[in-house]
């Protein structure tokens, strides 16, 4: 049916009509591919998409549950301030991105402008404090410290500030009760990152991006638990954010409380009493040094023996958790972290390490038992041991002639150790050993040195049992340095450099006699020596440190509770365990630590004391303060950094903790109501029926703490 | 149906009444071509309720009756019909007549949009507003005219038998005609419907049988055009904007690339068989602009998913197809190039309107013919639809 079948003409028009309608037939099919690749090949995330445009979540935070100390006295709960904060999405659509208001706001909260701008930046690798470390889109705050007058003006003139928002807010607070600050062990929190935000997303325990979380201490070990759940509002919105209606919304779910064996009275004395004797201790003169002592730092554990659970911990130097709260400002930071700052945050009580000095004794007495020595045999304590031409001195060159293991403990004799350590060495063959025994490294393991005791508290470290593994490695990662540094040997670190270069790997005679006193390569933390004195003191068995008890559900009544747990038992027999308790009773009654306890009216018939005292020594430091006690319920470990000796630095503020728990005065008089835990507390503390914990505030805490504190003064030495 | 004329059989002479007339088997309304119109009828009930979706709840334009833009809806398209009637019975060769007054009161209804009778909308100065509520899209009208007038041209040797195809004067003096129109439209600036009537004049040239140097030179002459408005900056910032986004629809979510983006979530989050009518979140949100007019295909989109989709692009390309039909079986060539012109009109204009909305084509303000709101849009395709008919008529029966 063409149009003209007798003129050429139509040839040339049909075929250009056929062509027309191929290609618009081709544009409507391309249409319909367009459309099913939208469609029905990226459907669904076209879906997402279009449910992210119309959803608009209001997040509603959960009030984070508090943590509370043995008797329900908080140590961490939650407080309603004033939150002045910024929105930096709303800031940046303005033209000068925000700057003119910030002003304004700064002039309102008598802030300055720099500041307020300081703390609405994001912070990256080149930003200082203060910076915002959370997600950019939820509100900064810029201050939790608003007046009712300054939220007022802001709610007020909202015209003024835009992107501006003043709100009551609950937002953490430690309390400091008894002024007990228990800084590093509470921890503390910062906003959730956009990593963590993503990290989390699939997790049971998603993060929004107002969360803040725990970053050190309980809080962060603890946080799922305290945490709780934010509740999330979903509003149906349209292109102008006008709410359309409610989509599914979940509702806010308090955290859980956690009630932890810290009794803060005793806290509160033991950083008193830690801080005092660090006090005391710079008072001192050290005659290796010609310096006063410099006590840098210092840490302290109070712990039930039956359970391993935490009754105090002290590091100090301290800092008040409450300073980054509502976001730390710089200059608090740089004292937080800075070089000058001597790391505040670190809590020394599981990750400060130092060699334990004579403390250590008690497991190298536990590795000559098993080497086959008796408790009671007689060994020569004399003033000096030999070994390759190298003399090691017993401690202020005393000489006691024979003696037990037991009086060698009493007296921290170093020689007797020097020489069963020596003999064992050569039994393994000495330089070139053969199946060696290493019964005093092995016992060191065995007594969970060397390893994490499992506290409940986040990066506790391991330290170090030095070895023959350990030394090998050792010499593997610096036998190129030392073997430089030795080629020409001038001085005596040059000579010791060449000296390791060519035997470092190997164990020798001198490592092994140093190390069975305690000197030397070994590392331990206080909280390593707490947990094996608990363990002597409870017959053997070595717990997991736990300051967390029990976990109590937001309406009070499901009660989660933390049972003690015991991760190993000492190597020792009843019978021998029974021979070192008491020589370690010796030693307070008779010993290195009698100055302290039996000489100093401690009531040893009705609370046996038991004791060991050590004196570490640190290349080209002052001695480190060591002095583990125990009696029947409680074992006390202190220590102190550049100290000087134990009982010495340590011992005065060790009695004064004892005295406060046990109504004890400096005399040896007892007062049972000025007592605080002669008992450690088994129970929890009382729950409401609407979910409250009751605290109990002890009135007569300041009196009883000063009764306990007025003890003897420091001065001497002491082993 | 022949029951009425059954009953008048043996009465004297015949008395041919209308509706007699009208059912006679020699009748024009036999002829028509029903699956045109059945196409057209299905795309605007279509239309109708997606422009009732996209508008029960803006009340901000509905004057509180939700229905407001259904009726009116309704109302054109029911007047859209007896203007294809009234074309009908008018006939394409009747009104061929007419082409020079039809084209010459086009032209000054566009010129008077220019004047301060023209309201602006988006920009775009191209409507004239007639009072009660009522206004005018003159390039809608323009289309036609200009069709028209160069079938004519282009035509009148030919089908007189003179020659063989239309000689270089008269496609020169045909291409005149089509420019001064397209002036006056690009002053209003109407980019779309300048866009549209370069591929109608396209689309006329090739069915007049013009040599294929003028096919291949305008081609070149358009392309170059564009370029040279483009380096010259004579388009408007927001005319800039929206190729910007076409070319990159991740420029900007919230600015220029926003309705481009909208348009694009809303059509991919209906799937294969869509959230269903009236459910469309992107839609009741009004997150995608101008809905009910040049945007409607992603209510389409969005409500009826794939399946309502392509349900309109196959209803399109029957219509389409349809014409391509009438336009090869017409017997003179001023009826083939009418034909090819409205094919091409339709067919770019839907390829344009839904391209923009799937992000294929950058955005222009161009209606979906039949489906979008719009009375000057309405009347023109099914005026436009009366002419493809007429032809289909009047052509020989038994050729």
């Amino acid at each position: 049916m063409t149009p003209f079948p007798e003129s050429g003409s139509a040839s040339r028009v049909t075929v250009r009509l056929v062509a027309i309608q191929i290609l618009v037939m081709s544009l409507l099919l391309t249409l319909g591919g367009r459309l099913w690749f939208l469609q029905v090949r990226n459907g669904e995330q076209y879906q997402k998409e279009a449910a992210g445009n119309h959803v608009h979540q209001v997040v509603k935070p959960a009030p984070r549950g508090s943590i509370l100390d043995a008797r329900g006295v908080p140590i961490a709960d939650n407080q309603t301030r004033l939150v002045v904060s910024a929105s930096r999405t709303e800031l940046m659509k303005m033209d000068d991105g925000g700057k003119a208001v910030l002003g304004r706001l700064a002039k309102v909260l008598d802030m300055s402008a720099k500041e307020v701008r300081a703390k609405v930046r994001l912070c990256d690798a080149h930003t200082p404090q203060p910076c915002w470390n959370g997600s950019p889109y939820q509100p900064i705050p810029v201050t939790d410290k608003a007046t009712t007058q300054q939220a007022l003006q802001i709610r007020e003139r909202a015209e003024d500030f835009p992107g501006i928002t003043a709100e009551p807010t609950a937002v953490r607070r430690y309390p400091a009760p008894y002024e007990a600050q228990t800084s590093q062990v509470l921890g503390y929190l910062s906003p959730v990152t956009d990593e963590e935000i993503a990290k989390a997303k699939n997790t049971d325990s998603p993060f929004l991006s107002s969360d803040e979380i725990g970053r050190s201490g309980l809080e962060r070990t603890y946080d799922a638990k305290l945490r709780g759940s934010s509740g999330v509002t979903r509003y149906e919105v349209d292109n102008l954010g006008r709410v359309m209606g409610k989509a599914h919304s979940d509702k806010a779910k308090p955290g859980s409380s956690l009630v932890t064996s810290l009794d803060s009275r005793i806290q509160s004395v033991t950083e008193e009493q830690l801080r005092t004797a660090m006090k005391n201790a710079r008072k001192q003169h050290d005659k290796n040094t010609g310096k006063n002592y410099k006590a840098d730092a210092g840490a302290a554990v109070v712990m039930e023996n039956k359970t391993g659970r935490v009754v105090s911990m002290a590091s100090n130097p301290q800092y008040d958790p409450n300073s980054w709260v509502g976001g730390i400002s710089g200059k608090q930071y740089a004292k937080l972290t800075g070089k000058k700052s001597n790391y505040p945050l670190l809590n020394r009580s599981i990750q400060g390490l130092s060699a334990p000095g004579s403390v250590f004794k008690v497991i190298s007495t536990a590795a000559a038992l098993h080497a086959g020595y008796k408790f009671n045999g007689r060994y020569n304590c004399s003033k000096s041991y030999n070994v390759g031409g190298q003399t090691f001195k017993n401690y202020e060159s005393e000489s006691y002639g024979p003696i037990s293991l037991g009086r060698a403990l009493e007296v921290s004799c170093d020689t007797v150790f020097y020489r069963l350590a020596h003999k064992e060495w050569k039994k393994d063959g000495g330089m070139h050993p053969k199946d060696p025994k290493d019964w005093f490294y092995k016992m060191a393991h065995a007594y969970g040195l060397g390893k994490k005791t499992g506290v409940d508290l986040p990066n506790e470290v391991t330290g170090r049992v030095p070895d023959r593994k350990w030394k090998r490695n050792y010499w593997k990662a610096n036998k190129d340095a030392w073997c430089s540094k030795g080629k020409d040997a001038h001085s005596y670190a040059d000579k010791i450099a060449k000296e390791n270069c060519i035997s470092g790997m190997k164990m020798r005679g001198g490592d092994a006699v140093n190390y069975a006193i305690g000197q030397g390569d070994t590392l331990v933390t206080p909280i390593q020596m707490a947990t094996i004195y608990s363990a002597i003191a409870n017959g053997g068995k070595l717990h997991d440190p736990t300051l967390g008890k029990a976990v109590i559900g937001p309406d009070g009544k499901r009660v989660h509770k933390i049972k003690p747990h015991a991760h190993g038992k000492l190597p020792v027999t009843k019978k021998a365990l029974k021979k070192m308790d008491k020589a370690l009773a010796g030693v307070a009654k008779k010993g290195t630590a009698a100055w302290r306890f039996g000489d100093a009216g401690w009531p040893q018939k009705k609370i046996p004391m038991h004791a060991k005292t050590g004196t570490a020594e640190v290349a080209g430091k002052q001695t480190t303060s060591y002095f583990a006690t125990y009696t029947k319920d409680y074992t006390v470990v202190m220590t102190i950094s550049q100290g000087g000796t134990g009982s010495g630095a340590s011992g005065p503020a060790v009695r004064n903790i004892y005295n406060a728990i046990y109504g004890v005065d400096s005399k040896g008089g007892m007062d049972k109501k000025a007592a605080m835990l002669p008992k450690p507390q088994d129970g929890l503390p009382k729950i409401d029926s609407h979910g409250n914990i009751k605290a109990k505030r002890s009135e007569e805490f300041e009196k009883n703490a000063k009764r306990a504190a007025a003890g003897s003064p420091t001065t001497g030495a002491g082993g | 149906m022949s029951t009425h004329s059954y009953s008048l059989d043996g009465y004297g002479p015949p008395r041919r009444t209308l509706w007699s007339r009208l059912t006679a088997r020699s009748s024009a309304v036999w002829r028509l071509d029903w699956v045109l119109v059945a196409a057209g009828v299905g795309l605007s009930v279509v239309g109708s309720l997606l422009v009732w979706s996209a508008t029960r709840h803006r009340s901000d334009l509905n004057q509180g009756d939700p229905y407001y833009f259904l009726t009116r809806h309704i109302v054109s398209l029911l007047v859209g019909l007896l203007l294809m009637g009234g074309t009908v019975w008018l006939g394409h060769r009747r009104l061929r007549g007419a082409v020079p007054i039809l084209y010459g009161a086009s032209v000054v209804l566009g010129l008077l949009v220019l004047t301060p009778l023209g309201a602006t909308i988006n920009g775009q100065r191209a409507w004239l507003h007639l009072g009660a509520g009522f206004s005018l899209q003159p390039a809608e009208f323009i289309k036609i005219t200009v069709i028209l007038g160069m079938a004519m041209m282009l035509a009148g040797k030919v089908d007189a038998g003179d020659r063989q195809h239309p000689d270089h004067r008269t496609v020169l003096n045909s291409l005149a005609l089509a420019a001064l129109p397209i002036l006056v439209i690009m002053l209003m600036p109407d980019l779309g419907s300048v866009m549209v009537m370069i591929v109608i004049v396209l689309g006329v040239l090739l069915a007049s049988g013009a040599s294929n140097r003028w096919v291949i030179g305008l081609t070149l002459a358009g392309a170059t055009g564009a370029v040279l408005v483009w380096a010259l900056g004579l388009l408007d910032e927001y005319q800039i904007d929206r190729f910007a986004a076409f070319a990159n629809p991740k420029l900007d979510p919230t600015g220029v690339g926003y309705n481009t983006n909208q348009a694009r979530i809303a059509i991919g989050s209906g799937g294969l068989l869509g959230k269903g009518l009236f459910h469309g979140s992107q839609t009741t949100g009004q997150f995608v602009p101008e809905q009910q007019t040049d945007f409607v295909f992603t209510v389409a989109g969005e409500e009826l998913g794939f399946v309502g989709g392509a349900f309109i692009i196959a209803l399109l390309g029957v219509l389409v197809w349809r014409g391509c039909r009438i336009a090869r079986e017409s017997s003179e060539l001023y009826s083939t190039i009418v034909a090819v012109g409205m094919i091409a009109w339709f067919a770019f204009q839907s390829f344009e309107n839904i391209g923009m909305s799937l992000g294929i084509m950058p955005v222009a303000g161009l209606p979906l013919p039949f489906v979008s709101y719009g009375g000057t849009s309405m009347f023109a395709t099914w005026i436009a639809v009366g002419l493809l008919q007429s032809i289909r008529v009047q052509r020989p029966v038994s050729a």
